[in-house]
């Protein structure tokens, strides 16, 4: 049987993947949609007719929308069977997070239970643990919550100050200090909470029971969004957590707390896929209502510019989020049959995708905050007032910018992990950008007489990814060590490589549905305005960062590559994005 | 007590309708299917019944008439909870066409009561359960918002202009049902979505039955014209316009 080719994390750039080894949305079988409709069933009988009432921090209402969520079996869609649930494929998983996240405060409040509330005792519990709690977590029996930020410790997460320290008798870690920003504080029954033991310089993480002795929970912030759900300081007062409640290995804290972050970065990406067509479709509808000057505001070019640019980020990002997740997947199963335990193979398979995690965090939260803004701004005066859904859109849209690492955190570690996965000899970063950056002369943009449609974008992309290699190689040069503080040239290069990993996506996701449906011209049309798009950015973005290091005598001939390298064929992205914006006009609703 | 819901397969309620064939018939590209909204609370409320074990029903089956294609739709109604599916192999040509393939099953399996829709949200016939009750020659009641058992009876509430009425009949029976059988659909739950996948569907080949309609033509509703405004100060424009454009006084 045929193999598909898998790519290690960060391998994109280097390397080139076959559209049939990807996997698409168009792909999802009968199940899988299924379990989608559940989800969009439950937010419109459950959770919209009651948005108003919990966003005036009603922690009972949001508590029983997660209880009845938890009825349906929404809570164990990663959860294997053995521990109550039901054992989903990660790509079913992000399918979950998308489509729940059209539940604005909801879904944050669920994302929180589901994922870094459940899942690092999934992951790193043992068999006694899971029993114990992940068993009563996939059922919603138990509300689950994770501490990890404190008043001095938030990207910076090492540096915490919570305490444990061994009881006399042996039996208990004494646990003091304070968490804040603690998402499903309010209600939670179990708190996954990280604290050094004695005088440990890194962390360890404990399950601690919020009905403990001295764990006090404090009253629910005022935010600027997701108001419904609850998010509040905990205070843990001598309270006394069972050793056996250690999480994983004493100074394994640290650990599982980046991993489940990566996990947390997956599932955000897909979240945003659902609370951005939800924002699409209220868009259009209230475009194709609203008349002015004696005509449906959906006629004017400039409002069908924005609706088409929500529709293509959109589609774009979604294509990446689905393509990621199935290599996660794919690792999963392979490392599921060679170390034969669930949870370790998949943390270890998300851990692995960090710099897509990365990527799709980045990326999927600033399209949503794009697209809740048009939306927004489609809406004119009306956007501006609380009885819109788009007004809460926008607010809570913000959020994803900041938790989960802030996209500026992220923007570091798509290029810190992937040079240090180069280093580590997973693939050949180095050697392929010193080969191009010793021939700057001698680099043209490849273009060939007679190449079909889909060779000249998969050549415009490897051309990005070029000159990619070469920011990396001469900032390498140039900073060495110090690379590190330059933190405006490393975000240059996330961009670009950001940018790069999403049109990608969107073009072997456009070929692959060429070879379903044979007619693909609207798709071919939002690659056309991604990649005019791209080729900009990574223009700007490379010059912006060559520019902070190349030498009089280098300068001409590197802007000369880079040029070369973002030369893309001229494209009437006008009428494209009108085709595109005329479609969603006449489904009334995002239906791509 | 065996119950048997009608489920029709229709098209989701944000479809653009296209015709094909010289406008006798609907172009099914792209159209995403559903369960009929009506079909869909009857089926909830059959279910609510099973529920309740001192009504002694043993099982909930639905049935489609439709190709294979069409089993998507089926595989969502066992998966919100129907115990066994039955599908008749044929495309349904029209009402009466569909009653005497569902009439044919129900024949061959028996069933207590069945469940019909009062309408689909396509067609609207609003004939087919009727039709089913004529083939077995078993009472119908119309325009059902409330069933129970007692003392072996069905009671059935129906709607009636300015209030309700109940009435008791004997199974068999067809119960043709409305909006207020249920109060909302039942959502499938994981659970059953992952026992859709074993639970048994069993294929009919259709009984020669001659449609007794053939569809001529299709035609779209005209496009509602333009609004205008009329200035409160000008009533003899208004006259005008309704005398002479709308032909209406």
């Amino acid at each position: 049987m045929e193999t598909s080719k898998l790519l290690k994390s960060g391998e994109f750039l280097v390397s080139e993947i076959d559209s049939k080894d990807i996997f698409i949305p168009e792909e999802f079988n009968e199940e899988q949609k299924m379990i989608a409709q559940t989800c969009s069933d439950f937010l419109a009988a459950e959770v919209y007719p009651n948005l108003e009432q919990v966003e005036k921090s009603d922690r009972e209402l949001m508590k029983t929308m997660l209880k009845k969520s938890g009825e349906l079996g929404l809570m164990g869609v990663s959860i294997p069977e053995e521990f109550g649930g039901f054992g989903q494929s990660f790509v079913t998983q992000m399918l979950v997070a998308e489509t729940t996240g059209a539940g604005y405060s909801f879904s944050v409040a669920y994302m929180a239970h589901c994922g870094i509330g459940t899942l690092p005792i999934m992951y790193y519990g043992n068999k006694d643990q899971r029993e114990r709690y992940v068993t009563k977590l996939a059922t919603g029996e138990f509300l689950g919550a994770y501490c990890l930020t404190e008043p001095g410790a938030g990207s910076d997460a090492n540096s915490g100050k919570t305490n444990a320290k061994l009881s006399e008798d042996g039996k208990h870690y004494i646990l003091n200090g304070q968490k804040m920003w603690i998402t499903n504080a309010g209600f939670a029954d179990t708190l996954v909470v990280f604290a050094k033991i004695d005088t440990d310089r890194v962390l360890s993480a404990f399950i601690v029971e919020s009905k403990y002795p001295g764990v006090v929970i404090g009253p629910d912030e005022h935010k600027m969004g997701i108001k419904g759900s609850s998010t509040a300081q905990i205070y843990f007062n001598d309270v006394k957590v069972p050793v056996e409640n250690l999480l994983g290995k004493r100074g394994e804290g640290f650990r599982i707390a980046l991993s489940i972050l990566h996990m947390g970065r997956l599932k955000l990406g897909a979240n945003v896929i659902g609370a951005a067509k939800k924002a699409i479709t209220d868009s259009v509808k209230y475009a194709n209502e609203r008349k002015q000057f004696g005509v449906l505001i959906s006629t004017f070019g400039a409002i069908k510019h924005k609706m088409a640019e929500q529709v293509i980020r959109l589609f774009a990002s979604e294509s990446a989020v689905y393509r990621a997740s199935n290599d996660v997947d794919s690792l999963m199963k392979k490392l599921t049959v060679d170390c034969g335990d669930y949870g370790r193979a998949s943390i270890e398979s998300i851990s692995h995708y960090a710099v897509e995690a990365a990527i799709l965090k980045v990326v999927g939260s600033e399209m949503l905050d794009f697209v809740a803004d048009e939306a927004v701004q489609i809406h004119g005066g009306m956007g501006y007032s609380a009885e819109m859904a788009v007004e809460r859109g926008y607010r809570d849209s913000r959020i994803n910018r900041i938790f989960e690492g802030t996209n500026e955190i992220n923007r570091l570690l798509v290029v810190d992990t992937a040079m240090k996965r180069a280093m580590k000899n997973d693939f050949d970063l180095f050697g392929e950008a010193e080969k191009l950056y010793s021939d700057l002369n001698n680099i043209t943009s490849g273009k060939k007489e007679g190449e079909s449609y889909f060779e000249q974008k998969y050549r415009y992309i490897k051309n990005f990814k070029r000159a990619i290699l070469i920011c990396i190689h001469g900032a390498n040069k140039t900073f060495q060590k110090n690379l590190v503080h330059e933190q405006e040239v490393l975000n240059n290069i996330a961009d670009m490589m950001m940018e790069t990993y999403v049109s990608e996506s969107l073009a072997l996701r456009v070929e692959k549905l060429a070879s379903m449906k044979g007619d693909v011209a609207l798709y071919k049309d939002m690659l056309d305005v991604n990649i005019s798009e791209t080729a900009a950015v990574i223009r700007k973005s490379a010059f912006d960062a060559l520019c902070t290091f190349c030498s009089s005598e280098s300068c001409e001939s590197l802007h000369k590559a880079i040029d070369n390298l973002t030369k893309v064929g001229c494209v009437n992205v006008k009428d494209a994005r009108r085709r595109i914006a005329d479609k969603l006009i006449t489904d009334n609703c995002y239906k791509f | 007590m065996k119950i048997l819901v009608c489920i029709s397969n229709v098209p989701d309620t944000t479809t653009k309708i296209k015709f094909a064939a010289g406008n006798t018939s609907i172009d099914t590209a792209g159209i995403q299917w559903v369960i009929n909204p009506w079909d869909e609370l009857s089926l909830t409320r059959a279910l609510e019944l099973k529920d309740d074990t001192s009504n002694g029903i043993k099982s909930v089956t639905v049935i489609h008439v439709g190709p294979a294609a069409s089993e998507t739709t089926i595989r969502k109604a066992l998966a919100i909870g129907a115990d066994d599916a039955v599908r008749v192999n044929a495309e349904p040509l029209d009402a009466y066409y569909t009653a005497a393939q569902i009439a044919e099953v129900v024949k061959k399996e028996q069933f207590d009561v069945v469940f019909c829709g009062i309408e689909s949200s396509d067609f609207n016939g609003s004939t087919v359960g009727g039709m089913v009750a004529e083939f077995l020659g078993v009472p119908s009641v119309s325009a059902v918002s409330g069933i129970k058992f007692e003392n072996g009876q069905a009671v059935l509430t129906r709607e009636i202009d300015g209030g309700k009425e109940t009435v008791t009949v004997s199974a068999p029976c067809v119960a043709i049902v409305q909006k207020g059988i249920a109060k909302e659909p039942r959502i499938a739950a994981m659970r059953g979505i992952m026992m859709a996948r074993s639970k048994p569907v069993k294929v009919f080949e259709p009984v020669a039955v001659e449609p007794l309609t053939q569809v001529v033509e299709f035609e779209k509703p005209a496009p509602r014209a333009a609004c205008k405004y009329i200035d409160a100060e000008n009533p003899r424009q208004l006259i005008e316009l309704l005398q002479n454009e709308a032909k209406v006084i």
